[in-house]
């Protein structure tokens, strides 16, 4: 796939109005976010900044369905996230958003293959198709021969190889990393961000949070975050390609 | 689509239940045996229970269910108002062949057979050996015809050797077995004496069991009744057994005999009775709130060898759930909706659970063949109702202890649970 074919086409993937998240801690509230706007289109490869406190770990959550924000309008893939209740926030991280972590966060003492799979079981995939589709995935970061081995027997690479895999296995919409290099040496994670770099070219979206500006200079737009607020959103190569809406 | 997500849903808890088993088998264990000790406790009781009931039932069978006892006294506590039964006129046995007269002059009663006997305890000699205290029954060779015992060796006494009072006996099995230690078939033809008259033994009687425990049948001897006469003629412990027709209602039967013997006393309307028709079914009334208070009270104490167990499983669950709140968080992030997390932890306390339910069944049975082999006498039942009951019950204390920590579970905030260290 060439930068050509690369455009931003229709309706955003994320798009985010004067989105407003408080939390209260005790007598005190702490604005974490004081009206957002944010659009993220289709294959785009964004970092976003900003010093701790900043909320980007808020706007991270929000993003990914975890939390829901107080006030402000959230939609994601046309759906208005902010007004779904629990089961159905589940059913949109299943099916539209594939997260990777900072510690990795696979299951202990579970096969490679089972790990993938997981987010097939949770949308009912029968026994065949989960496996099918979780060798795909794995074969896509490399660990095609891996899978019948524990989390525990692989390097810190492999498994966040893994987990990428994890995030990809249901087709996600967007993948939001937390810091995915952040438990790993560097040149592991100059590893996991070429396969970032890869998945880019494949035409996916991807969304990178982390403090690091070396991290940050692969993506090709950086949104930095202060006091809650948009402080600066710009692209960072290939303006031409990637231009701030 | 729904049905095949809630499908996984189920499979991946059992999956994840297995695991968790496999993983802590030294905790898991430990955690069950409050369980296995729990079952262990209701199931012994319960068969305790239901062996009691089935002995009940056997004493109640021993007494005959279609005989009426024609006696002075009821067999319930008569309190304060003692000498008003006291005070009866003892049963006459000559009454016996008037309640015959009437069966037979009548096709339609209800009544089939009726069967005097005198009653007294005597010891019984034979050669150096005695055994005390033996129920010496003198009847009428008619009591073969209501006998609620098998005869297992010889036969019962006949007419003729009724009415000539001849000096035969039939031995009850303890009796038989005292009295002929070389072997109970040896003692046919044998002699034995009762206050200084020698019986011929013609019959010994199958082994019976004792009353609820306490008054052996097998503790008795049969002999004819004008035979008795010659060394007893009190009269204050006579019956008449009265034995109702098969198929007539044991309620108008009842009816017929008490209306006859009114007659037979002379009794005018508006006097009461002044004798009493005893049956088994009103010892059955009256041991049956005795039976459901030890029910009740013998499942309370063991009930709370179970609650202990669940409290310790509920305590486990809270652990696991702690332990794992970023697996949480992270099942949560890739798709687990809250019900499928609460699934996965009450299936894990309920298998826990179960797995002490079947152990303490194992471990029960194995008690109760070890303690019907050293007490025979004591009928235990072991049912299959009894290990629904107990595989019920262990599923019951799996989700009631396993509900809470599954429920802060599924409560937990996905983005706290994913930053928990």
């Amino acid at each position: 796939m060439g930068p050509e074919m690369k455009q931003k086409s229709g309706n955003p993937v994320i798009r985010i109005r004067s989105m407003r998240k408080v939390y209260k801690l005790g007598p005190t509230e702490v604005i974490a976010l004081d009206g957002i706007d944010l659009d993220v289109f289709q294959n785009e490869y964004i970092a976003i900044m900003g010093p701790s406190g900043s909320g980007k770990s808020t706007l991270m959550n929000i993003l990914g369905c975890l939390d829901t924000p107080d006030s402000g309008e959230y939609f994601l893939a046309d759906e208005p996230v902010d007004e779904m209740d629990d089961d159905a926030l589940a059913l949109i991280r299943n099916r539209e958003i594939g997260f990777i972590f900072q510690s990795f966060n696979l299951l202990p003492r579970t096969s490679i293959l089972r790990n993938v799979e997981l987010p097939l079981v949770y949308s009912g995939l029968s026994r065949e198709e989960r496996v099918r589709r979780a060798r795909q995935a794995l074969d896509r970061v490399g660990l095609a021969e891996r899978v019948n081995h524990q989390p525990n027997e692989l390097s810190g690479g492999q498994r966040q190889r893994v987990a990428i895999a994890r995030a990809l296995v249901n087709e996600p919409s967007i993948l939001l990393a937390d810091e995915p290099t952040g438990n790993l040496d560097s040149q592991t994670g100059e590893e996991i961000l070429a396969l970032f770099e890869d998945l880019y070219l494949q035409g996916h979206t991807l969304l990178v949070v982390t403090h690091e500006d070396h991290v940050a200079q692969h993506a090709r737009r950086c949104v930095r975050l202060r006091d809650g607020l948009v402080e600066s959103d710009k692209p960072i190569r290939e303006p031409a390609l990637a231009p701030p809406s | 689509m729904k049905l095949g997500q809630r499908l996984s849903e189920w499979t991946e808890a059992f999956r994840i239940a297995l695991e968790q088993l496999l993983a802590h088998k030294v905790r898991s264990l430990l955690t069950a045996l409050g369980v296995i000790i729990g079952i262990v406790a209701v199931t012994l009781m319960g068969t305790a229970i239901k062996g009691i009931d089935t002995g009940f039932t056997n004493s109640l069978d021993m007494l005959g269910q279609d005989l009426f006892y024609l006696e002075k006294w009821p067999w319930r506590d008569v309190g304060d108002e003692w000498f008003l039964y006291r005070n009866r006129p003892n049963i006459e046995l000559s009454d016996a062949d008037e309640i015959n007269q009437w069966i037979r002059n009548r096709d339609d009663s209800s009544l089939r057979v009726a069967v005097p006997s005198k009653v007294a305890f005597r010891s019984i000699q034979r050669e150096d050996r005695s055994i005390g205290s033996v129920y010496i029954n003198g009847t009428t060779a008619d009591f073969a015809l209501i006998n609620t015992a098998d005869i297992r060796e010889g036969r019962f006494f006949s007419y003729p050797e009724e009415k000539s009072a001849r000096n035969v006996i039939v031995l009850g099995h303890d009796v038989a077995d005292t009295l002929f230690p070389e072997g109970i078939d040896q003692a046919m033809g044998g002699e034995v004496v009762i206050s200084g008259f020698t019986f011929r033994v013609i019959g010994v009687l199958q082994r019976q069991g004792s009353f609820l425990g306490l008054q052996s049948f097998d503790n008795q001897v049969i002999i004819p009744l004008p035979s008795m006469l010659r060394f007893f003629t009190g009269n204050w412990r006579n019956s008449i057994r009265v034995q109702a027709e098969p198929g007539a209602g044991m309620e108008y039967a009842a009816d017929e005999l008490t209306g006859l013997y009114r007659r037979i006393r002379g009794l005018l309307p508006g006097e009461p009775d002044n004798f009493e028709i005893n049956r088994s079914e009103a010892l059955e009334d009256q041991l049956g709130p005795v039976k459901s208070g030890l029910a009740l009270a013998g499942f309370f104490i063991t009930g709370l060898a179970l609650f202990v167990g669940a409290i310790g499983i509920m305590n486990i669950t809270f652990v696991s759930v702690k332990e794992r709140t970023r697996e949480i968080g992270t099942r949560r992030a890739i798709g687990a909706r809250r019900q499928a997390i609460l699934l996965q932890f009450l299936i894990e306390a309920v298998s826990i659970c179960l797995l002490g339910g079947l152990i303490g069944l194992i471990l029960a049975y194995g008690l109760k063949t070890a303690i019907a082999s050293a007490f025979p006498a004591f009928p235990f039942t072991f049912s299959t109702d009894l290990v629904i009951m107990a595989c019920f019950l262990s599923i019951l204390t799996g989700i009631v202890s396993g509900i809470a920590p599954a429920w802060q579970a599924a409560r937990l905030d996905p983005a706290n649970a994913l930053r928990h260290e």
